[in-house]
C-alpha cells in the first residue's frame, strides 16, 4: 500500500475555535503590528527632526481618519499584548494553567485591553482640550 | 511549516447519504470521515444515520451500529470502550476526544466524526500514528538509572514523591493533546507534541530516575520543547483531564532552574 499517497487529515478546518488558540494567534498578529508601529513611531520622531514641513506632514497624516485608525489599532495592539504579556509571565512562573483560570485570565486580558484603549483615548482628547 | 489548506489529494468533497433503517423513532445524524486507499478518490464525508432509542449512549457505540448494521466497510480504532485504552481518539464536534467517553446528547445538531486533525489518515477513522510514537520513544520512556536497588527490594519513593507523578502516569497515549496543537500541526516533524513532552516530564520529575540531565539536555532546543506557545488547546481537549500545558511549563521551569 502506498503510503505516501495517504490524505492528511482535516485540521484548522474542522476544529472548533477555542478562546485560547485566538487569545494566542492575537498575541503574535498585535506583536507585529506593533513592530510596524515602531516604524511609524520612528518615521514620526524623524519628521520631526527634519523640521517643521516634515512634522506638518506626517502630523496631518496622522490626524486623519486613516490614521486615527491606524492610532487606534497600535494602541490596542499594544495593550493587549501588554496585558496578554503579563499572563505569559504568570504561566512561565507556572501558575494559571488550569482551563478555568487561562479562561478567566483571557477573558480579563480582552476586557481591560479594551478599557485601557478606551481610558488612553479619553485621557488623550481631555489633555487635548485642555491645550 | 504553517500551511492552513489542506494538499489536493486531502480535500475533503461531500459522501454519500445513507438511508435511516425503518422504524427508526429518534434519528441523529452522523457525518463521517471516509477515506480508502484502494478506490483513488479524495476523502469524503458520508452521512449515516442512527435510531437513539436503539443505540448506546456513548459516540461509540453510534460508530459500532453504523459499522455493524449499515456500513460495514466504516474503519476505526477502538478497544476497551470505558476510556483507558485511547484507541478511538477521534475529533468529534470540532474537539478531539475518546468516541467511547463522548455523549450523543452532547452534540447538538449532526455529529460531525473526523480522525485525530493533520496526521496521515491510513483509513478512515484511523490516523497514522508511526510519527508520533517514534517521538515518544525518542524521550526514552523508562526508568534509567545507575546505582542498583537494594537487592530483593524496590525502589522507594516518599509519598510525597510518589505524587509527583500524579497527573502524568494516567496518560493513555491517545494522543488527543498532541493533534489538536496547532504548533504540532505545523512544526510535527520537529516539535514533540503535548503528548510526549508530559510523558518527558513524568521521567523528568520521577524521583527515582538518575538521568534527569540527560533529558532535559535532549530537550534543550528550539522545536522539540519550545514550540509549546501556550495555546492550551491541548488541555482543553484532554479526554482524561490531565494538563499537558502545565507538565510543558515544569519542564521549561526545571531547565531555568538547573542553570
Amino acid at each position: 500500500m502506498a503510503s505516501n499517497n495517504r490524505p492528511l487529515s482535516p485540521h484548522i478546518q474542522i476544529y472548533k475555535p477555542q478562546l485560547t488558540t485566538f487569545m494566542s494567534i492575537t498575541h503574535r498578529a498585535t506583536g507585529i503590528v506593533l513592530a510596524v508601529g515602531t516604524v511609524m513611531l520612528v518615521c514620526w520622531l524623524i519628521a520631526a527632526a527634519t523640521g517643521e514641513n516634515a512634522f506638518n506632514n506626517v502630523q496631518t497624516f496622522l490626524g486623519s481618519i486613516i490614521g486615527k485608525l491606524l492610532l487606534l489599532g497600535w494602541s490596542y495592539a499594544l495593550f493587549y499584548h501588554m496585558c496578554n504579556g503579563l499572563r505569559h509571565l504568570f504561566w512561565d512562573a507556572g501558575r494559571g494553567f488550569e482551563i478555568e483560570t487561562a479562561y478567566t485570565t483571557g477573558r480579563l486580558v480582552i476586557g481591560v485591553s479594551i478599557l485601557l484603549t478606551i481610558g488612553a483615548w479619553l485621557w488623550g482628547y481631555n489633555a487635548m482640550a485642555a491645550i | 511549516m504553517v500551511e492552513f489548506s489542506l494538499p489536493k489529494n486531502a480535500k475533503v468533497r461531500e459522501g454519500k447519504t445513507w438511508p435511516a433503517l425503518d422504524g427508526t423513532k429518534r434519528p441523529k445524524s452522523l457525518r463521517v470521515y471516509r477515506w480508502n486507499g484502494d478506490d483513488g478518490e479524495t476523502p469524503q464525508v458520508d452521512t449515516y444515520t442512527v435510531d437513539l432509542d436503539d443505540c448506546g449512549p456513548m459516540v461509540l457505540d453510534a460508530v459500532i451500529k453504523i459499522k455493524n448494521e449499515i456500513d460495514p466497510t466504516l474503519t476505526f480504532r477502538r478497544s476497551c470502550r470505558e476510556g483507558v485504552c485511547g484507541s478511538c481518539a477521534m475529533n468529534i464536534d470540532g474537539t478531539n476526544t475518546l468516541a467511547c467517553t463522548k455523549y450523543i446528547d452532547e452534540v447538538s445538531g449532526d455529529v460531525k466524526v473526523y480522525p485525530l486533525p493533520h496526521m496521515p489518515v491510513v483509513k478512515d477513522l484511523v490516523p497514522d500514528l508511526t510519527q508520533a510514537y517514534a517521538q515518544y520513544r525518542s524521550i526514552e520512556p523508562w526508568l534509567k538509572s545507575d546505582s542498583q536497588p537494594t537487592p530483593g527490594k524496590e525502589r522507594l519513593q516518599s509519598p510525597e514523591e510518589r505524587q509527583k507523578l500524579d497527573g502524568m502516569w494516567e496518560c493513555i497515549l491517545c494522543f488527543c493533546c498532541t493533534t489538536s496543537c496547532p504548533s504540532y500541526w505545523w512544526n510535527g516533524d520537529r516539535y514533540l507534541g503535548p503528548a510526549v513532552l508530559l510523558q518527558a516530564n513524568r521521567w523528568i520529575q520521577d524521583s527515582r530516575d538518575e538521568s534527569t540531565g540527560d533529558r532535559l539536555d535532549e530537550l534543550e532546543d528550539p522545536f522539540r520543547l519550545y514550540r509549546c506557545h501556550t495555546i492550551m488547546n491541548c488541555t482543553k481537549t484532554c479526554p482524561k483531564g490531565l494538563n499537558p500545558a502545565k507538565a510543558i511549563a515544569d519542564i521549561k521551569q526545571a531547565m531555568v532552574e538547573r542553570r
